[in-house]
């Protein structure tokens, strides 16, 4: 039997506003537990919510990037349910009237390009953190509580992980461009809840689904879709069933582990919530938020490879985050000619962070010090070879490449009589090779520019080398 | 509609977290199922074509701005704490 | 000196020519309060020692601007004191001394130097009609203490009927100022709803819920509402409508104005004394120029089934927070997470509390919503069109506030629904959103006060005042006063 794959995806995305959604605590990450928070954040009795404006801007700026249509009325529910994080035991969220649907992303897999549709985008707020200890107690933090939310949920487009990594890659890009979020998962900015049903193929009928907890990361909410898919396989292969159940990723053993089985549906109890008044948003508003929706990855693509004539491949891998697409275009704006910026972001900038674990950010090298380096390497001032050194010295750190180049006298030598003296010298040592070269055997010449560059430390022309070496031959 | 049963009280109290005794049950049952009873006038009412009314006011859109203000010191959030530890709120942990 | 003898107006003016000092204010409030409160028990919590030093500082320093300089007031205890302990009736709440902040309505009348002498007891989370809800004790009718105050503001109406203090803060969701102002014979006024803030009201049934005053005249009541009132940033639901100036309407001139007496509201279960008293309150409108015409607001009876379903939904939500973490008294008998929420809820609600949060909590389940839930709602809108129907064409309902005086203590405690319907007559206004005011309009033949509810259009508090002041003011009901141990009648 042959089984396919429905994957949905719940994606959590904190935004980055000044304050939180219903009260004017600081909206901030990092600091001493309890340190931001206030009486509306601790549920204190007689307290009320009040709509941050900020946060609705940002929640239509995502809805709006994700190609959802948005609410003209739209409202705020309760969510009732207890836990010690959540401090009003209810969440304010939206129900049945979410700020954003209708929504879709285009997603490329293996050259194949597929949209995948975005069933809702709603705003809600965010709980405490709740930090289990093993002496029989548990530790509130309520500072992240009412942070602002939005909750992406996907249609059952989905058809493998390759895909659902596809899709949080992307759906995490344009979140990105927009500017509403870090989109950071190791600082919890955003968070993946994933499901996973399997029906042999031509059966109608969903399958009985299976939801994952614990994704920490994209490829483990991929490495857990990719077991879960086996094990529901299996399960069913062997006249099994496959239950209604959560279970959450191990990540050192890379297997999902039932953490509990679902009993009916939980019962949340929505309604309005009465503490806040309607949202109305006219087109004015919507034409608002819209004019400042910055060019997305796609369209930057586009622009690539049709103004700047990239090949699709670079103009791909350049805007697959916005903080690459957009050193990038710090790099040219200061000068740096297209394809040499294109091909050292690409090839050293993306070796180096893979090599090291670390985000472009994280480097010491900016986009204006690498434009001057490429500079340098077209004037002639250092030579390619020589700018892998500088580059080792930027991307460690930073400086300004003109000065480095002086100061560990990395300047190319392009003095004639300079490298004619040098090169005499070399000619002297190596009678040999002259005589190879003159018998037909061009390797020798490849012998004789090493030789020169070795004694140059590599400083010398390349180009000129080979002249001056070519003349010099003729001559003995 | 319909009367409600002991068996859902015990539920709805549940999902409220209270405990409650059987002989509380049976009087919450009682006193439930009388309220409820007497709720079952409302269905006299054709409401088919009536808008419910969340809000007696017609307001919308009422919005602050995004500028975060200090109010209370990490001292006074713990300050009614039942029990604290090293600046956070203690609870007993979940049942394993 | 006794409170009793002169309004918030004459006091202020002799305070600010020194004939009295607001020390001598608040030293007759604690000594009245010394005198009676062990019969009234109006009082949960006094805050002597610092209402007595803000007195000696007002003394020292005055501020000639105040409106309430000195003046002794008692809050009811839902409404949230800044290091003052807010209990709500409730002994989950026993241990909350300081709420760290203060409600709108406070800072404003704090702002007019009005001295808080303490906080008033209720129902439990102001569910009830006669304060025996109170988890502490229940409070007294000064008129007679066999019989109860009304609810759940049954403190905030008996401390002024008692002379404790000049003014009180009630809230009102169903009724629970204009019927305990109408069992104890005093002034209490529901405003239009989103004219006083609700920020640090502590939510019973939000969509509904108003602050208010209680007072001994319509006048100070006006007074009172003038400084609580307009918007406040902190409350999402609070109207941006100006706030006038109530005390200048006071004309005492009600000539030509048209009144709308609803046939359902002196209908059966109507007490005959009830129904002379208004009957009569009536026969004095009219010798004071006003006309009135029997109408009906056909969804009247439906109201108390929407209200129970409706409040205890909200409620249901609203005191989900009660639940151990962050303040309130946490369960000694907690070892797991589950156990500390269930029963330290358990053991800090009483049974009206957790009834209606079962209500409310299986209102809005899962399967019922739309039968219960959203009927309700939906017939809260037949409600609130009635009132918008009849008040177009007329500037006043009124009826009686309650349907009977008050009853005796123990009476209908085991009986919810009997106890539902003392408020059959004022949780249409708040279904409504339309201001309501209670005013004296007689005794029962055992003694007790009846009270008039006039009812107005939203935000016309305004016409609601003149309506009663005039009444009020052509009657002496206001000028009878309780016989307490000792006091002074």
């Amino acid at each position: 039997m042959n089984f396919e794959t429905i994957i949905g995806l719940e994606v959590h995305v904190e935004l980055k506003t000044n304050s939180k959604i219903f009260s004017p605590s600081p909206n901030a990450f990092g600091d001493e537990p309890n340190a931001n928070v206030n009486p509306i954040d601790l549920a204190y009795p007689g307290v009320l919510p009040v709509l941050n404006e900020e946060a609705v801007n940002y929640a239509m700026k995502a809805a709006l990037a994700l190609n959802c249509d948005i609410a003209t009325d739209t409202k705020f529910d309760r969510k009732n349910y207890f836990y010690p994080d959540n401090p009003k035991a209810y969440q304010i969220s939206q129900f049945d009237q979410p700020i954003g649907e209708n929504g879709w992303i285009e997603i490329d897999v293996n050259g194949e390009k597929k949209r995948i549709g975005i069933t809702r985008l709603h705003m809600e707020e965010d709980a405490g953190k709740l930090t289990h200890q093993d002496n029989g107690y548990s530790l509130v933090d309520f500072n992240r509580q009412g942070t602002p939310l939005i909750e992406i949920v996907s249609e059952p487009d989905i058809s493998s992980p390759e895909e659902a990594y596809a899709y949080l890659e992307k759906l995490k890009n344009i979140i990105q461009y927009t500017g509403v979020s870090d989109c950071k998962m190791e600082e919890g900015s955003l968070r993946c809840d994933a499901n996973l049903s399997i029906r042999p193929i031509g059966q109608e009928e969903f399958g009985v689904k299976t939801e994952l907890k614990n994704l920490n990361s994209f490829s483990f909410v991929q490495k857990g879709l990719e077991f879960e898919e086996k094990r529901q396989e299996k399960e069913l292969l062997s006249g099994g069933e496959i239950l209604s159940e959560t279970r959450r990723f191990d990540e050192k053993t890379k297997e999902t582990i039932l953490m509990r089985v679902k009993e009916g549906s939980d019962d949340y109890r929505y309604f309005p919530e009465p503490d806040l008044v309607p949202l109305y948003i006219d087109e004015e508003w919507k034409e608002r938020i819209r004019q400042q929706i910055p060019e997305l990855p796609d369209a930057r693509k586009q622009r690539y490879i049709n103004e700047l004539q990239l090949p699709e491949y670079d103009a791909g891998v350049l805007t697959s985050s916005k903080e690459m697409s957009d050193f990038f275009e710090e790099a040219v704006n200061n000068g740096a000619d297209i394809k040499q910026a294109s091909n050292w972001l690409m090839g050293d900038v993306l070796a180096y962070m893979n090599k090291h674990y670390k985000e472009l950010n994280e480097l010491a090298l900016t986009p204006e010090a690498l434009a001057s380096m490429i500079k340098l390497i077209e004037d002639g001032t250092i030579s390619s070879k020589i700018a892998k050194k500088v580059f080792a010295e930027l991307v460690e750190n930073g400086g300004d490449p003109e000065k480095i180049v002086k100061e560990k006298g990395l300047v190319q030598i392009t003095d004639e009589s300079q490298l004619t003296e040098i090169i005499t010298q070399v000619l002297d040592e190596n009678e040999q090779s002259i005589i190879d070269y003159k018998n037909g055997k061009d390797k020798a010449i490849k012998h004789l520019v090493g030789q020169v560059m070795k004694a140059t430390k590599g400083q010398a022309n390349p180009p000129m080398v080979n002249k001056i070496l070519l003349a010099e031959i003729e001559k003995r | 509609m319909a009367d409600i049963s002991k068996e859902e009280v015990k539920h709805v109290a549940g999902l409220a977290r209270l405990a409650i005794t059987e002989e509380e049950a049976d009087m919450f049952t009682d006193h439930l199922s009388s309220i409820i009873e007497y709720a079952e006038q409302l269905n006299e009412l054709d409401t088919e074509h009536v808008e419910p009314t969340t809000h007696v006011l017609d307001l919308k859109n009422v919005l602050r701005e995004d500028e975060p203000k200090e109010w209370i010191s990490k001292d006074e959030a713990l300050k009614n704490a039942p029990d604290k530890q090293d600046g956070y709120f203690r609870v007993p942990s979940i049942l394993e | 000196m006794s409170l009793f003898d002169h309004s918030i107006k004459q006091l202020e003016k002799m305070l600010h020519k020194k004939e009295i000092s607001a020390e001598d204010l608040v030293n007759a409030s604690y000594d009245r309060i010394n005198a009676v409160d062990h019969e009234v028990k109006a009082f949960l919590t006094l805050d002597e020692e610092h209402a007595r030093s803000q007195a000696k500082q007002l003394d020292a320093a005055p501020d000639e601007e105040a409106r309430l300089m000195g003046i002794p007031a008692g809050i009811k205890d839902n409404i949230v004191t800044k290091g003052l302990r807010t209990t709500c009736g409730s002994q989950f709440l026993n241990n909350f001394d300081d709420p760290l902040y203060n409600a709108t309505a406070i800072e404003k009348l704090n702002a007019e130097k009005t001295v808080t002498v303490g906080k008033l007891n209720m129902d439990e989370f102001a569910m009830g009609s006669s304060t025996e809800n109170s988890s502490y004790t229940p409070t007294r009718n000064p008129w007679n203490t066999d019989y109860v105050p009304g609810g759940s503001s049954g403190g905030s109406a008996a401390s002024v009927a008692a002379g404790e203090v000049l003014y009180s803060l009630g809230s009102d969701t169903g009724g629970s100022i204009r019927q305990p102002a109408s069992f104890c014979g005093v002034v209490g006024m529901k405003p239009t709803y989103g004219r006083v803030s609700r920020f640090g009201l502590v939510a019973f049934a939000s969509s509904l819920d108003q602050i208010g005053p209680i007072t001994r005249s319509v006048e100070d009541n006006a007074r009172i509402l003038e400084i609580i009132s307009g918007h406040d940033k902190m409350d999402s639901t609070s109207a941006n409508v100006d706030v006038p100036a109530y005390t200048e309407e006071l004309t005492g001139d009600v000539k030509g104005m048209k009144i709308a007496v609803p046939k359902e509201y002196l209908a059966e279960g109507v007490a005959p004394e009830v129904k002379e008293a208004v009957m009569n309150a009536l026969k004095q409108y009219e010798e004071l120029g006003a006309e009135w015409e029997e109408v009906s607001l056909p969804h009247s009876k439906y109201a108390v089934a929407a209200y129970y379903l409706l409040a205890s939904s909200e409620a249901s939500a609203n005191l989900a927070r009660f639940d151990g973490v962050r303040y309130g008294v946490r369960s000694d008998q907690a070892d797991n997470m589950m156990d500390m929420f269930t029963y330290s809820r358990s053991e800090g609600f009483g049974d009206e509390v957790k009834r209606r949060i079962m209500l409310g909590t299986f209102a809005l389940s899962s399967g019922y919503y739309d039968a219960y839930y959203k009927k309700a709602q939906k017939v809260r809108t037949l409600i609130k069109n009635d009132f918008d129907n009849i008040l177009k064409d007329y500037d006043v309902v009124i009826g009686p506030t309650a349907p009977t005086p008050a009853f005796k203590i123990g009476e209908n405690i085991d009986d919810p629904l009997t106890m539902y319907a003392n408020d059959i007559l004022t949780i249409p206004v708040n279904l409504a959103g339309v201001p309501g005011i209670s005013v004296p309009c007689g005794f029962s033949e055992k003694g007790l006060p009846i009270g008039l509810q006039i009812i107005g259009k939203p935000f016309d508090e305004n016409t609601v005042y003149r309506a009663a002041h005039a009444y009020e003011q052509a009657t002496e009901h206001h000028t009878k006063r309780p016989q307490l141990g000792g006091a002074k009648s």
